[in-house]
């Protein structure tokens, strides 16, 4: 239910504006919690059993319910859960504590507040701005503030440096990500997620679906320089060099542990689920069917918005664990030289298809 | 201690660390990203190897060889039962030669499929360490089968072998030489050739020729930088003349001669050439009596040696001072991973910390046998 | 060149350096610590011998009366032929030339050498402990050496003649 909706049945009951605001937003904030929390624990049960079956290796297993892993490791992620939870909270001596324990909520809002526009289904949306794709762009970068304190406030050389390589990577990587969103804005003309979506129905030649991707080349390529900042966006390999593991030991996480890290740890997999979601709307079509036609109404749109944002999000686990990882410059290399030129080009192929071909 | 810049950040990496292949501590001084200079700090797996050899006898010593350098323990076991058996002038039979060179080539494939796997995994390839240490896997049950241990045999005596090979031995072997060729191919696909990788490790770290002969870099480190120095061709030991196999250099394949990519490249062919010896060997091992020659009570005549075998870090040497007595009066163990952790000072400055990482990693150095 | 040659030439070119003893084996070659550094620098540079490995420098303790020893094997890349040299020193106050500036392997090698038996290498530009402790006291390898009994505190236990460890 967006907030409007809410909103204006609070009004059909009574007028107490305010009242009437915070209630609808709290009421929606908590399914989001929940959509936040319940991703964290799927997203990461799938990794895991993604992860082990690309390396040869069966993953967390168990033989029932019980005190084992549950049937196929199903109750590991629970376990995990539980165990972080209880986990003893330290917060180093000489640390700058406040700072340190405000860190992982301010990467938590970042996330949270994606979320928020991130079209699910036609009715199924917490706010529908006007502004929709602009907002996630916006928001998305309140992340880097939390990791830069994340890494001063531990107080810790391998922390620094993984903040001061993911602040550099993160905000190199928002032009692309910013200058590929804008091929499907300027085809659409408009910047409202539902509309965006609303404009890739029908079909190509009455055959392909009439998504964004398939449109015309530049788009084509607009998608896959989109979501290839978005995987440097949210510091997975082959871009994680912040908190690159075989070298500093955990980046600028290092100094966090128990529930300080599995919010952290949340707030990645949100990442994950809003950059992919963007993808989904802007380009693939959003809720929209792929077969043009059928299976188009009511629930089906939450499953095809789901079905697709699973695929993106097993592509960016996939590359996980093949590639390994590149080198701080060679990052940026990619970044400035290879990416932004390249939807540069896209920018201008869009622009000048349009004009020619209407 | 040296000058140090106002610039300049002092950096430790280890001694815990999942990076440095043991207990490892580097300082390095960094001006930012950019590193001047690495003091390495050794001495954290210290365990006095050679003053406990001589306070035991000379069989004695066998295993803690295989603690030394404990991924290939058998090639450390070689060089020891090699220099002894010149010491003592000892003609063992060539069954035992056989039997010896099969070991050695295949704990050369376990060491460096490890050395390799564990290089992608520093620069983040996650995916073919595993496949890497499956394949490993087999060859520690093989070498179980032979001999009971995974990973430490004391399987080489001065003048045998411990166990004798058990039944179908041959046969598991060429199933597993079998199996495992064409999985040289999916490692090649996954790593050698991704583009990520190549651009992490070429151009990296080049040790010229004359610096590495300089700082006593051998083995495929040496190799890679273009010097074709292998013992088992150049000063050989046991039966190798009998085998026909090739001594892959580096050949700058992605960017110059002595980088990391090379390094790593020489030891993906080492494999390959290692299967080529097992096949032949494997094929012509004659019967016979492993415990024969073993001799009833090793007093080496007074008299020293120096001997070195390959091992697949590089030039294993032994230098053993023998006074008569069953107990030996000094056994020094020259490491080959001590002389290539020596030249990582010079060879990464001006590189990135990251690329530290990536050059000490495709230096495969083992701190058991560092420290000893 | 065979071992013969190479002795005679390093003979010939430093007559008063060289010790002859008669338990040395053939490819060894003793000499006096005097003149070790010029020794060294011609053995790298001649072309006929162009020694550019060295492959090992061992320390040895004669026995507890006994003097100390540094023996260094080398190697030619070019001409494949080996030789080793012996250099005694006295107990009390072991020296030598450094050679880590000829062979840059020689760094590491005289540190381990100094750290276990105390030989030092004179003109080393750092010579300090590289395998025990920066603090540590003694020098290990030597047939007569003590451990010592506290190090920062920690007890260090000694072996028992009779009944092993205490």
């Amino acid at each position: 239910m967006t907030v409007d909706a809410l909103i204006n049945w609070f009004a059909t009951i009574g007028d107490f504006p305010v009242l009437a605001f915070i209630l609808a937003v709290i009421i929606s904030g908590i399914p989001l919690f929940l959509v936040m929390a319940l991703n964290a624990m799927i997203a990461v049960y799938v990794e895991r059993k993604v992860s082990a079956f690309m390396m040869d290796r069966v993953g967390p297993m168990g033989q029932g319910p019980g005190l084992h892993a549950g049937k196929w490791g199903l109750l590991q992620t629970a376990a995990d859960a539980i165990k972080l939870l209880v986990k003893e909270d330290t917060v180093p001596e000489s640390s700058d504590k406040f700072l340190f324990k405000m860190a992982p909520y301010i990467i938590f809002i970042g996330a949270f507040l994606g979320l928020a526009a991130v079209p699910f289904s036609s009715s199924l949306q917490v706010a529908d701005f006007n502004v929709g794709v602009f907002y996630i762009i916006a928001v998305g970068s309140i992340g880097i503030i939390g990791i830069v304190m994340a890494g001063w406030a531990s107080n810790n050389k391998w922390s620094l440096y993984g903040a001061m390589r993911s602040a550099a990577q993160i905000i190199s990587y928002e032009i692309p990500a910013g200058l590929s969103i804008i091929v499907p804005i300027m085809m659409a003309g408009t910047l409202n997620l539902q509309e965006l979506i609303v404009f890739q129905s029908g079909t190509i030649w009455g055959i392909l679906p009439n998504w964004i991707i398939f449109n015309n080349p530049f788009s084509f390529i607009a998608f896959f320089t989109f979501f290839i900042s978005a995987v440097a966006e949210t510091n997975r390999t082959p871009f994680d060099i912040p908190e690159a593991e075989s070298e500093l030991v955990a980046g600028w996480m290092t100094e966090y542990s128990g529930f300080r890290w599995a919010v952290f740890f949340l707030s990645e997999y949100a990442n994950m689920l809003v950059v992919s979601g963007l993808a989904v709307a802007a380009f693939l079509g959003g809720w929209q069917s792929p077969i043009p036609g059928l299976f188009n109404t009511g629930l089906w749109g939450l499953f095809w918005f789901m079905g697709k944002l699973g695929f993106l999000i097993f592509v960016m686990m996939w590359f996980r664990w093949t590639f390994p990882r590149l080198r701080v410059d060679q990052l940026m290399h990619v970044c400035w030289k290879v990416l932004i030129p390249i939807t540069m080009i896209n920018i201008f192929g869009v622009g000048i298809w349009k004009l020619i071909f209407g | 201690m040296g000058v140090v810049k106002g610039d300049q950040m002092v950096l430790n990496i280890g001694p815990q660390h999942p990076s440095t292949h043991g207990v490892l501590r580097l300082e390095v001084m960094t001006d930012g990203e950019i590193v001047s200079q690495i003091r390495p700090h050794l001495g954290y797996l210290h365990r006095c190897f050679e003053k406990h050899s001589e306070n035991v006898t000379y069989e004695q010593v066998i295993p803690f060889t295989d603690r030394c350098d404990y991924l290939a323990s058998m090639n450390s076991n070689f060089g020891y039962v090699v220099a002894m058996e010149e010491l003592m002038e000892i003609k063992i039979p060539e069954r035992v030669e056989y039997i010896r060179v099969i070991m050695g080539e295949l704990n050369r494939i376990a060491s460096h499929l490890l050395a390799l796997g564990v290089y992608g995994l520093d620069i983040g390839a996650f995916t073919p360490f595993l496949y890497m240490l499956r394949d490993r896997e087999r060859i520690l049950d093989i070498f179980e089968y032979t001999c009971g241990a995974r990973l430490l045999y004391n399987y080489m005596w001065v003048g045998g072998v411990s166990h004798d090979l058990p039944k179908d031995f041959e046969t598991i072997c060429i199933d597993f030489l079998d199996y495992f060729e064409p999985q040289i191919k999916e490692y090649n696909n996954l790593l050698s050739y991704n583009k990520i990788f190549v651009e992490r490790t070429a151009d990296v770290g080049v040790i010229p020729a004359d610096v590495a002969v300089s700082y006593g870099v051998t083995g495929p480190n040496l190799r890679a930088s273009g010097v074709k120095w292998d013992v088992r061709k150049d000063e050989p030991y046991s039966i190798y003349e009998k085998f026909d196999f090739d001594v892959p250099t580096g050949t700058a394949e992605f960017g110059t001669l002595g980088d990391c990519y090379d390094r790593y490249w020489v030891r993906m062919l080492e494999i390959e050439e290692s299967v080529k010896i097992l096949r032949q060997a494997l094929k012509e091992v004659p019967s016979g009596d492993v415990h024969q020659a073993l001799p009833k009570k090793i007093r080496p005549p007074i008299g020293s040696v120096y001997r070195r075998t390959e091992s697949p870090r590089g030039d294993l040497g032994y230098y053993i001072v023998s006074d008569g007595t069953p107990v030996p009066s000094r056994v020094k163990m020259r490491s080959p991973a001590f002389t290539a952790l020596s030249c990582l000072d010079e060879v990464s400055r001006g590189w990135m910390i990251s690329d530290v990482i990536a050059i000490l990693g495709s230096l495969d150095i083992v701190l058991g046998e560092i420290d000893r | 060149m065979k071992i013969a040659e190479i002795k005679a030439t390093i003979i010939n070119q430093f007559p008063d350096s060289v010790l002859e003893s008669e338990d040395l084996a053939e490819s060894q070659l003793e000499l006096k610590a005097d003149q070790w550094f010029e020794i060294a620098t011609f053995m790298k540079e001649d072309p006929n011998l162009s020694f550019d490995q060295l492959e090992c420098i061992t320390g040895i303790d004669l026995g507890v009366e006994a003097s100390l020893q540094s023996r260094y094997n080398f190697h030619s890349m070019e001409h494949r032929h080996k030789v080793e040299i012996l250099i005694t020193h006295d107990r009390n106050e072991p020296k030598v030339a450094s050679i880590e500036t000829i062979w840059r392997i020689g760094d590491w090698f005289e540190r381990e050498t100094y750290d276990m038996f105390g030989i030092v290498y004179e003109g080393h530009r750092d010579l300090r402990r590289i395998l025990c402790p920066d603090d540590w006291e003694g020098w290990p390898l030597r047939k007569d050496y003590e451990g010592q009994e506290l190090y920062h505190g920690i007890v260090i236990p000694k072996m028992k003649e009779e009944d092993g460890w205490e």
